[in-house]
């Protein structure tokens, strides 16, 4: 049990906001960002950490990396009180705040790199190799490029880089695929998935982007107006809201009476009734069933089946109409 | 204190991203040359319409100018770029510069040190050592030792309001030009005799921010003259230690700041 690097418990941050009334008079408000996570994260995890916009997953962070004082709560990283404690802290872990730079505008990257290495006190040796397997596996083949002429995927490779040039035993990654095209994003998702595999760094991402997700974390946490509302992995989040699978039917007739099987309702309907979305709980009545059930009924001209998608469950997640219900675990 | 290499690494990282500006920086460089040459030639005008200000001649005036400008030279050059700190809150840049194992204030100074002022302070030390040779100064070696001293002691003075007032970011986002007045202002206000200022305006800038002690006490230690306004001659030669109060007492307000950053985010 002495192995969590991450561990929080009842973790809360306020913020006072004052708002101004009438003229001159101000009304003094406080607003709960983060209202009491429990979150423990293991070394070389890698998790996903989400939520919608204002959910409070960069006061977490900011709270995490000792940039901001928990309001409440008990919290350790790398067993460090993270704003006591920060400057050791910040030995330890690695940050990329998507948009904010820890490179120097104005110098050639690898000025950057080599200016790390003395801030992190890097052993010359251990900062070679590491920086030869950054560049290996990052490509970074414009080490001699200032870094404003960088476009942005080069840029966000460079800083995954000097965010872990020091080794450090835990990486807070901020959005790092935001705004980047698919080749950008695919290289630093094949980083990202060699990091985890390797296992000797932990890594929290937080992400919009749900192709990170289903590619890169095992275990996702999920929050919502403060508060964790999911911790588990993927297709345990689909269990759990209830995602469904699709089936779309395509009819030469509407139906003449209504499907009736557990777990099976219809979605949406064409105008003219002839093209059916039904959703359906595999668990309930298998697939097979119902396409039985519709070519009984009638005409049945094609059939279409799509698995459930991560952004269905998240679109859901945030809509805040799934929370937890039974409906999948039924 | 292995930490000093560092920053020493991070001032010459940004020596030589100037570099990569050089027509700009030479343009910057003579321009910033030319603003000290313009006040001087203001007080020089003004002394021709009158023969004393506050009960001081123009060349002794010139010696208080001479020391304010050094000082804020030095000052501005060293600590002024923590005038940009409101845009790192705002941007939450300083976030950045929190997850890095360093003193924030020290990677802030070392983040933008404004080398293309650093030829104000060529051309006050000029100003000041001329001011210094015509004006009636009887330089034994204590008064050559504070003539070395009073523009240190000065630009720590300046350098501590440069970071007291900036720390205002923290709590105000929007403070715009509020520091401006009194970092500036205190330029301004140093470079001429405190007699010429009303009582409140005096108390609060001469004794209250301590900007007496940047020009206008050494010069009277200097001119061996007595205050006008009558403080005993040991107060003109104790800016050294006003300054070091003067920091000691801006390090505190900044760190109450940096706290207070931390706990609401701003």
């Amino acid at each position: 049990m002495t192995s969590a690097v991450i561990e929080a418990r009842g973790l809360r941050r306020d913020f006072v906001v004052r708002r101004r009334v009438g003229r001159f008079r101000r009304q003094r408000s406080v607003v709960t960002a983060v209202d009491g996570i429990d979150l423990r994260i293991e070394a070389g995890e890698l998790v996903g950490y989400l939520g919608p916009n204002g959910a409070g997953k960069s006061t977490t962070i900011k709270m995490l990396t000792g940039v901001l004082r928990p309001t409440a709560g008990y919290l350790r990283v790398c067993g460090l009180e993270p704003v006591r404690q920060r400057r050791q802290l910040a030995r330890r872990i690695g940050v990329v705040f998507g948009q904010r730079s820890q490179l120097w505008w104005d110098l050639p990257l690898r000025d950057s790199f080599e200016l790390a290495r003395h801030i992190w006190r890097v052993p010359p040796a251990d900062h070679a190799a590491r920086l030869a397997r950054f560049t290996r596996e990052l490509d970074l083949s414009f080490l001699d490029t200032p870094v404003r002429q960088l476009s942005l995927g080069q840029r966000m490779r460079a800083e995954l880089t000097i965010a872990l040039l020091h080794g450090p035993q835990v990486v807070f990654l901020d959005e790092p695929t935001i705004g980047l095209d698919v080749l950008s994003k695919q290289a630093v998702r094949a980083f990202l998935t060699e990091l985890r595999d390797r296992g000797d760094t932990t890594v929290v991402l937080t992400t919009h982007d749900l192709a990170d997700i289903e590619r890169l974390c095992r275990r996702l946490v999920v929050i919502d107006h403060g508060r964790v509302v999911h911790d588990g992995t993927l297709e345990s989040l689909h269990a759990r809201y209830g995602s469904r699978r699709m089936v779309v039917a395509t009819l030469a007739e509407p139906l003449t009476e209504p499907v009736r099987l557990p777990g099976v309702d219809l979605v949406q309907s064409s105008p003219d009734g002839r093209v059916l979305t039904f959703g359906l709980d595999g668990r309930r009545t298998p697939a097979g069933h119902l396409v039985a059930t519709l070519a009984a009924l009638g005409s049945l001209r094609d059939i279409a089946v799509t698995e459930p998608t991560i952004e269905d469950v998240v679109a859901r997640l945030y809509a805040g109409d799934a929370g937890g219900s039974s409906t999948g675990q039924s | 204190m292995g930490d000093i290499s560092i920053y020493a690494r991070l001032l010459w990282a940004q020596v030589r991203s100037y570099t990569a500006y050089r027509g700009s920086f030479a343009i910057d460089l003579a321009a910033n040359a030319l603003a000290p040459l313009l006040d001087v030639a203001t007080i020089i005008v003004l002394f021709q319409v009158t023969p004393d200000i506050g009960g001081f001649r123009a060349d002794e005036v010139l010696v208080m100018f001479g020391l304010a400008a050094l000082s804020f030279a030095l000052a501005d050059v060293a600590v002024g770029q923590i005038e940009k700190l409101r845009l790192y809150v705002r941007t939450g840049q300083l976030d950045a510069a929190l997850v890095r194992p360093l003193s924030v204030l020290g990677q802030l100074l070392c983040a933008d040190l404004p080398l293309r002022k650093v030829s104000r302070i060529g051309v006050a030390f000029v100003i000041l050592a001329i001011a210094v040779s015509r004006a009636p100064i009887e330089l034994t070696p204590a008064r050559l030792a504070l003539l070395a001293v009073a523009p240190v002691a000065g630009a720590v003075l300046f350098g501590a309001i440069f970071v007291a007032t900036a720390t205002v970011a923290f709590w105000w986002i929007d403070s715009g030009e509020f520091a401006n007045a009194f970092t500036y202002g205190g330029r301004d206000f140093t470079s001429f005799p405190v007699t010429v200022y009303g009582p409140a305006f005096r108390y609060l800038f001469a004794y209250g921010l301590g900007f007496a002690f940047v020009a206008y006490y050494p010069t009277l230690a200097l001119l061996g003259r007595p205050d006008p306004l009558g403080a005993p001659a040991l107060v003109a030669w104790s800016s050294p230690a006003v300054a070091v109060l003067a920091a000691l007492l801006a390090g505190a307000i900044w760190r109450f700041g940096v706290r207070r950053y931390r706990s609401t985010g701003s």
